[in-house]
């Protein structure tokens, strides 16, 4: 039993975390958050470089890492500063491009942006009820259909599409100029994109995706849940802060016992959420990935919530205002939980199994 | 990071498995499956049982007669006694006063004490709680005065867990009333057979008999009987609650639990239908795995941290939180699964007549009890108060 990083992770760990504190500052991070295109390059090329990309791939894949740690690492940096770079897709996209057997040193040095499209309106977590059809097409295929929320679509180079192909979800690269692409902002930060697909031309890459999509969204929950925890310690340590300093009735606030034992309950449910994510991470790729991935992504969107909104309860109306950091980490966590199957979606799995 | 234990652990865990599928008599964990009170005699012989094989006084250095075991290795021997549905180790004379006479006692009380605490010749209760003092511990009354070579004690003390079993009690009690509280406090060893003492049980929310209150009235104790210096005592008191707050977290019996809410969840039925394919129960009992799944790894990161630092820290208190509120959802559901079945008072019905399926009988009794979990070894209130301290240093 050893709960310590590996060396490796570590300076990766540090390397990303003086990165952003140092060159990312909220006011750089919420530029780029909230506009248009929702990203910036500069910062995408430097996360790049620092590896934050070839983190996420086996080394079979041209990367240096793969595993859950190696994604909860990069991500738990990304969440504590509300990273919106569509990093999230690059590591869905290599899962996908990993089981498709199709190179990857494009997405990996963060020269193609890659976003995964399989959310529908009517289909959001999950595969049966896609509507998106794809039929052959002289000597490929063909794809109609329409993708909503597809986050990072707004910058994507290329599009990796589920659709229905002979009784099988099938997996599709398709480029993002070859459809119709409507990049938006989103609440809590970053972009996403409505792609509608009018026999748009795609490259089959997997006959049938499921157990792919399913590796892919194990992945991406490991990444979502880290990248919770990851803003949960920041926005926990803000608010205790705020207890210390502001004062009323003459004392800091913080002297409340009301207060303190609520503060004392986000600890407590944040060190849950932290093991959960680790049992999750050490469990991906392994054949209970999906059941600890469901009870991860339960857990946190639960206590997601409950820092959000004891936070900003706990700061009162600072903490309801644009200005104030706290108030978009607040965002991030509770919209966090709409992201690739929420509380009850999950709890439903574990249940199921 | 690596979640898996070391081949050595797995070895050990074969050791303790095997050990209690070959040595456990049935009949214990019959009594322990049932979740009635536990008989003396049952307790007795499973301490001789452990005692026999060395396995007794699992927080014991091997120099006391203790297995020298790692935090890692009593987790699993933990685990291991769950799963095999042993009693528990009663903890006062062995997990609690122990470490106080290895830590804090004299050559001549560690000698004459600790083996008898091994044998199960002294069965220890512990004398803490007063009736004014609950949380605020520190402010107990009970009075010790120095005549000579004696201690006079003068007194109440409560919540004195199978005292009736006992016939040692181990005392917090007040030496000096003119400082601060915490300053005149004295831990003292006395002998329940001494005139002046009165034990009387304390009926319970469920109708059992676990606890007591401890009256004392001039009771003469030799000043021998004093561990560390006049007036320590709340260093030392401290120091036990650190002990009793190792495996707090009741990690072992909430999988226990959790597997007997399974299990009678396939069983019993509602509307013709067994109660696990109701989707409302099945998310309750869902919700609350997750939650102990959470637990089992906050448990194991704390456990690695001790043992990388030689000792608890205090976000063990997390773990009381937590895990008592996991344990007493699982006792919620264990009762709501029996519907009006878990009504009629244990032990009025025969087995063939009772609603409740066997082993069910005591569930309402048994969520009635386990509400003690929150409030006991510092109330999860306490719990927050220390890590607002300490945690949060506010």
């Amino acid at each position: 039993m050893d709960f310590d990083l590996t060396e490796d992770r570590q300076m990766l760990s540090d390397s990303l975390t003086r990165y952003l504190r140092e060159k990312y500052p909220f006011e750089a991070r919420n530029k780029a958050a909230y506009e248009a295109p929702y990203h910036s390059q500069s910062h995408w090329e430097a996360l790049s470089e620092l590896g934050a990309l070839y983190a996420l791939a086996p080394e079979e894949a041209g990367g240096f890492g793969g595993s859950g740690f190696d994604i909860s690492v990069v991500f738990e940096a990304l969440g504590g500063v509300l990273c919106p770079e569509p990093v999230l897709g690059a590591l869905m996209a290599s899962r996908l491009l990993v089981a498709a057997g199709v190179d990857q040193e494009a997405l990996l040095s963060g020269a193609e942006k890659y976003a995964v499209a399989t959310g529908e309106i009517d289909a959001w977590y999950g595969l049966d009820a896609i509507g998106t059809q794809a039929k052959a097409s002289g000597d490929g295929h063909t794809l109609s259909g329409r993708k909503s929320v597809v986050y990072g679509g707004q910058v994507a180079d290329q599009l990796l599409v589920a659709a229905q192909l002979d009784g099988n979800v099938a997996l599709f690269q398709v480029a993002a100029t070859d459809a119709s692409v409507t990049g938006y902002g989103m609440i809590d930060g970053g972009g996403a994109a409505e792609v509608v697909l009018e026999d748009a031309p795609g490259t089959l890459l997997l006959a049938d995706a499921a157990g792919a999509l399913a590796d892919a969204a194990n992945a991406g929950i490991v990444a979502l849940c880290a990248e919770a925890v990851g803003a949960m310690d920041v926005l926990q340590q803000m608010t205790v802060e705020y207890l210390r300093t502001r004062k009323q009735f003459g004392v800091a606030i913080g002297k409340f016992q009301a207060l303190q034992h609520r503060a004392v309950d986000m600890l407590t449910e944040i060190e849950q959420a932290r093991s959960i994510t680790i049992k999750a991470a050490a469990e991906l790729g392994g054949p209970q990935a999906a059941r600890y991935a469901s009870m991860a992504k339960n857990l946190i969107g639960r206590a997601g919530r409950l820092v959000a909104e004891e936070a900003i309860q706990m700061h009162g109306g600072i903490a309801m205002t644009w200005e104030y950091p706290g108030s978009h980490y607040a965002k991030r966590l509770v919209m966090i939980d709409a992201q690739l199957g929420d509380t009850d979606y999950h709890l439903s799995r574990v249940m199921a199994a | 990071m690596d979640l898996s234990f070391t081949p050595e652990e797995q070895a050990f865990r074969e050791e303790v498995r095997a050990f209690f599928a070959e040595n456990l008599p049935r009949e214990m964990s019959d009594a322990v499956r049932a979740g009635g009170e536990l008989t003396k005699d049952i307790m007795d012989r499973y301490h001789a049982l452990l005692n026999d094989k060395g396995w007794l006084a699992t927080t014991w250095p091997e120099e006391f007669g203790g297995p020298g075991w790692s935090p890692v290795q009593r987790h699993i021997f933990e685990e291991e006694a769950c799963r095999a549905y042993a009693p528990r180790i009663v903890p006062f004379g062995l997990a609690m006063l122990g470490p106080v006479l290895q830590t804090f006692g004299t050559k001549e009380q560690q000698d004459h004490y600790l083996p008898r605490i091994l044998s199960g010749e002294d069965w220890w209760c512990q004398g803490y709680s007063e009736p004014g003092a609950g949380s605020d511990l520190a402010s107990l009354k009970t009075r010790a005065v120095r005549d000579g070579d004696h201690y006079v004690i003068n007194g109440q003390k409560t919540w004195t867990t199978l005292g009736q079993h006992a016939n040692w009690i181990f005392c917090l009690v007040r030496t000096d009333p003119d400082v601060k509280q915490q300053q005149g406090i004295s831990f003292i060893l006395v002998d329940l057979a001494t005139p002046g003492i009165e034990m009387r049980p304390i009926k319970l929310i469920e109708g059992g008999h676990e606890v007591n209150e401890v009256f004392f009235t001039d009771v003469r104790v030799p000043a021998e009987n004093l561990v560390g210096e006049e007036n320590q005592g709340w260093t030392i008191a401290k120091f036990l609650l650190t002990h009793e707050r190792t495996n707090i977290a009741g990690v072992g019996f909430s999988m226990q639990s959790l597997e007997e809410v399974k299990a009678l969840a396939r069983k019993v039925m509602r509307n013709g239908r067994p109660l696990i394919e109701d989707p409302l129960f099945a998310a309750r009992v869902a919700q609350v795995e997750i939650d102990l799944e959470a637990m089992k790894l906050t448990n194991l990161r704390m456990l690695y941290k001790a043992q990388k630092q030689g000792a608890p820290g205090p976000e063990t208190s997390i773990l009381k939180i937590k895990g008592t509120v996991i344990g007493q959802e699982l006792k919620d559901l264990a009762r709501r699964a029996l519907g009006p079945a878990a009504a009629p008072f244990p032990g009025m019905l025969s087995a063939n007549l009772d609603p409740a399926p066997e082993d069910a009988a005591h569930n309402a009794a048994r969520y009635f009890n386990n509400r003690k979990t929150s409030i006991f070894g510092g109330s999860n209130e306490i719990q927050r108060n220390i890590l607002t301290k300490t945690m949060l240093e506010l």
